[in-house]
């Protein structure tokens, strides 16, 4: 198939930006959309032009590094999907597609469709770990833990930190993903201890970073590619609640 | 070159805590004046980082990708093994330590594999601690399943995720350290050379890919976690951004490099389907405990799945090894995958694939509870080749997937060059010529959360803190060099897109150095791989510059070696005359076509030194000697 792409082009930081159009000739649909990507960039390079600069590394779904705003959703239309997983089948012969950087604030793009996403890793430095030094664990099997708190404590684990989340809020909340780590550690006895010191400062630190706040739109559960349900912000705001009032 | 691998003497079950006592150890007040350098932050980099940190030792830690939570580690589905024995079905220290010998066709070492053995129930202790969510019954206590290569159930697992949550215990434990300030993170900054001082390595330079900087750093010692070379044949299940470059340019100041062609190719990957193909995904081997492979019995039969009767099957690996059946080793059942292929019976369009079947399965525990199981996994199959895994069997194929080999390194983990260490996948210590499933997030973990914080310890006692700084003239030195290499590569301008030379020469090496080799083939392949590497230098073309993110830069520096690193590889195939293991010398074979060892000739560590540009590296002999385990002929049957 034959599609017209229009693509976010930004030499570096400081740059303004503008979309740019180019044309996919021959693709095929069993191609990932990062492989149709390849196949233009792999021209544009023959030609000795720039390609077209995207974030990607694991292209099966886990690692988190890819991030582009398909069509103005991110990571494209497919339901709990990574855009690296996206296949050409999605799309037909003669579409026009929209490619963008992921769009917020606080994840200022660095060249084309990479942004900096480093206020993630910040806010996982604030609190979103269990202090423990290597070498002074019990022996595993000394806690047992109920088998479904184990699974939901999964659910929320199971984020990949790719931030699509707040590419897809309209106010680029942070929510979901500072909710999935808080729930994660909140719901296991291993998380207890610094429980309510790690959802404080774990908020203070996604405010500081310059996320907007939840206004209740569920956007980011929708393009979550791990479907991690909005069940756990209302977890989080609970837990908040009550370390406040605690403190 | 002497090459000494410092096992401490004595039985084999008290080497490990008879070496920590011996080492020497820094004083809880002056750990803070040590420095190390860590590269790659992967299981192995990610832990040993966090753990070095806590001990208190100041780390600056380095990874290509923008945050240390991508490492490739993340993509281990399947589980990790540990002798904890659980399930009271017979596991103990030295049953993993003898599956791992034997699945390895006894080319490892035995006290480092015992070690790895031991500390593997203090991972699962530490992981659990950090909040890992290991899959659990409904008792409250964990859950494990069997593996390739074992008849016990020691595999722990998070669903098919375990990879990812391992690597986020240790991610995290890692941005602990940071806030802390006893690490210092470089994201997106790509190791390019190693800087050796008075013999031993201090420093490393390195590329801002942001920024286009290139720039020394300088510890009082060296940390290379930086992952396998699998990206060598080009299409694997690495991630695209997997390299040899760190330890091949490691290798070029000195340090040997142990064992390369033991590479292994993973039985259950879903098939190749068009040129354009950038990578191919894994499917956990966790699958072979339900899944059943096989292919028709009949030559060419292109029916559909559903219409070939039963009787018209062949399992071939439950037929083959009936003892361990769908469980079989990875190198025998890749091989036996392409027996299968060769002969003409593969599935498919392009014939080169398998089925992995799951209708018995679904039959006997209904579908809900193979969901349960492996949900994430036929979800993704099904999103990649639009086929659903629970009306029809998969379809699967062979795929390079992890590297044995990797820098040669001591029992302390320490390579030749002294002073830099080497940990996970990137050194070659204990899987021999074939890991077993579920092993590499052990050793990972074990190198980084258990051996690498004592043995380095004793390194700095010996050689001192902080005597060398960033000022040095060598590090200029390497920085010209490595600065020169790179306005090379810029200045070639040539019309063959750096994607085509990897493409080129991982067709090569997939057909002359991958699943089955042969003498005539790797020395076409030495004939061969030279002239590529010629053209590469004459007529790549890389547009944009080297001051600002240029990602075709990056990729051409790292096919540049591997345009070297493949033909050591051949090398050392061509020189194992003998098939074990993952090597499969085509030449040496049994009558029924299993892998035939020559205990008398090859009981030895292949290490390579490198001889300068263009030379014919040299091979040292590091002898493997048996002390506590009998050698024989694997037998799965």
């Amino acid at each position: 198939m034959n599609l017209t792409l229009y693509i976010w082009r930004q030499k570096n930081a400081r740059d303004k930006g503008r979309m740019e159009k180019y044309e996919a000739t021959d693709i095929s649909e069993h191609m990932s959309f990062l492989e149709m990507l390849d196949v233009v960039n792999e021209k544009l390079e023959s030609g000795g032009k720039e390609p077209i600069a995207f974030d990607h590394d694991c292209r099966e779904g886990i690692c988190g590094t890819c991030s582009l705003t398909v069509n103005g959703v991110p990571h494209g239309p497919d339901k709990g999907t990574t855009v690296c997983q996206l296949h050409m089948r999605r799309f037909k012969d003669g579409d026009s597609i929209y490619i963008e950087p992921w769009r917020a604030k606080a994840f200022p793009v660095v060249k084309d469709l990479i942004v900096d996403r480093s206020a993630l890793d910040r806010i996982i430095q604030a609190g979103g770990f269990v202090s423990i030094n290597t070498g002074g664990a019990p022996d595993a099997n000394a806690m047992p833990i109920e088998k479904d708190i184990a699974e939901t404590a999964f659910d929320a684990a199971a984020c990949i930190g790719c931030g699509a989340c707040v590419a897809a809020c309209k106010n680029a909340s942070a929510m979901l993903f500072v909710a999935a780590k808080v729930s994660h550690l909140a719901l296991l006895p291993q998380g207890q201890v610094e429980r309510e010191r790690r959802v404080v400062n774990m908020i203070e630190q996604m405010d500081k970073e310059g996320f907007g706040n939840c206004t209740n739109q569920y956007e980011c559960e929708a393009a979550c590619p791990k479907e991690i349900s909005v069940k756990f912000i209302a977890k989080m705001n609970r837990e908040y609640f009550k370390a406040l009032k605690k403190k | 070159m002497e090459l000494n691998a410092k096992i401490p003497s004595g039985p084999l079950a008290e080497k490990w805590d008879k070496h920590k006592f011996d080492n020497k150890l820094v004083n809880p007040a002056n750990k803070r004046k040590f420095s190390v350098i860590m590269v790659g932050t992967g299981l192995a980099g990610g832990s040993a980082a966090a753990s070095l940190a806590e001990l208190g030792y100041n780390v600056k830690c380095f990874c290509y990708q923008d945050t240390p939570r991508r490492a490739h580690s993340i993509a281990a589905q399947g589980g990790i093994n540990a002798s904890k024995n659980y399930q009271n079905d017979g596991d103990s220290v030295y049953r993993l330590f003898y599956d791992t010998i034997k699945g390895g066709d006894f080319r490892s070492r035995e006290a480092n594999v015992y070690r790895l053995a031991q500390v593997s129930e203090n991972i699962i202790d530490q992981c659990v601690a950090q909040g890992v969510p290991f899959a659990r019954e409904y008792g409250g206590h964990l859950d494990n399943r069997s593996f390739g290569g074992a008849q016990v159930s020691r595999t722990f697992y998070a669903r098919g995720q375990t990879g990812q949550q391992l690597l986020l215990g240790c991610y995290q434990a890692l941005e602990r350290q940071i806030a802390a300030g006893k690490v210092k993170m470089f994201p997106r900054t790509e190791m390019l050379d190693l800087v050796i001082m008075d013999g031993h390595a201090k420093g490393i330079v390195v590329r801002d890919m942001v920024t286009g900087k290139i720039s020394s750093h300088v510890a009082d010692a060296v940390v290379l976690a930086t992952g396998g070379y699998g990206n060598v044949f080009y299409l694997s299940t690495n991630a695209k951004g997997c390299n040899v470059t760190a330890a091949y340019r490691a290798y070029k100041r000195g340090a040997v490099f142990a064992n390369p062609c033991y590479t292994q190719i993973h039985p259950t990957c879903i098939p190749v389907t068009g040129d354009y193909q950038s990578k191919l995904t894994l499917m956990s081997e966790s699958l072979r405990n339900d899944g059943r492979i096989w292919v028709p019995k009949k030559k060419g039969d292109k029916r559909a799945a559903d219409e070939i009767p039963e009787a018209e099957r062949d399992y071939y690996l439950e037929r083959k090894y009936p003892s361990y059946g769908n469980l079989a080793p990875r190198d025998i059942s890749s091989r036996s995958a392409k027996e299968a292929c060769d002969e003409g019976r593969g599935i498919g369009e392009s014939g080169y694939g398998v089925y992995l079947d799951f209708a018995d399965a679904i039959k006997r525990l209904g579908e809900n509870v193979i969901r349960e199981r492996y949900g994430n996994l036929f979800q993704m199959y099904e999103k990649i080749t639009a086929e659903n895994p629970y009306k029809g069997p998969m379809r699967i194929y062979p795929a390079s997937h992890y590297t044995m080999g990797g820098l040669w390194v001591d029992y302390n983990l320490e390579s030749t060059i002294p002073g830099l260490f080497v940990i996970g996948e990137a050194n070659f210590s204990d899987h021999g010529a074939n890991r077993l499933g579920a092993s590499a997030l052990m050793q990972g973990l074990a190198d980084g959360y258990f051996i690498l914080p004592y043995t380095i310890a004793d390194y700095f006692v010996r050689t001192g803190a902080g005597k060398f700084k960033e000022d040095h003239p060598e590090c200029q030195k390497v920085i010209d060099e490595v600065t020169a290499k790179t306005n090379k590569l810029l200045s070639i301008k040539g019309k063959k897109t750096v994607d085509t030379f990897h493409r080129e020469l991982g067709k090569l090496m997939w057909d002359k150095c991958g699943m089955a080799r042969s003498e005539t083939g790797l020395k076409e392949a030495l004939e061969m791989i030279p002239a590529i590497r010629e053209e590469f230098w004459q007529n790549v073309i890389i547009p944009g510059s080297g001051e600002e993110l240029n990602q075709t830069l990056e990729r051409a520096g790292r096919v540049a070696d591997f345009l070297e690193f493949g033909e050591l590889m051949c090398y050392d195939a061509l020189d194992r005359d003998e098939s074990c293991g993952a090597h499969f010398r085509i030449e040496h074979q049994t009558d029924e076509g299993e892998a035939l060892r020559n205990d008398d000739k090859y009981a030895y560590v292949a290490a390579w030194e490198y001889k300068g540009a263009g030379q014919k590296p040299e091979l040292h002999k590091e002898e493997l000697k048996f002390e506590f385990v009998k050698l024989a002929q694997r037998s799965y049957k």
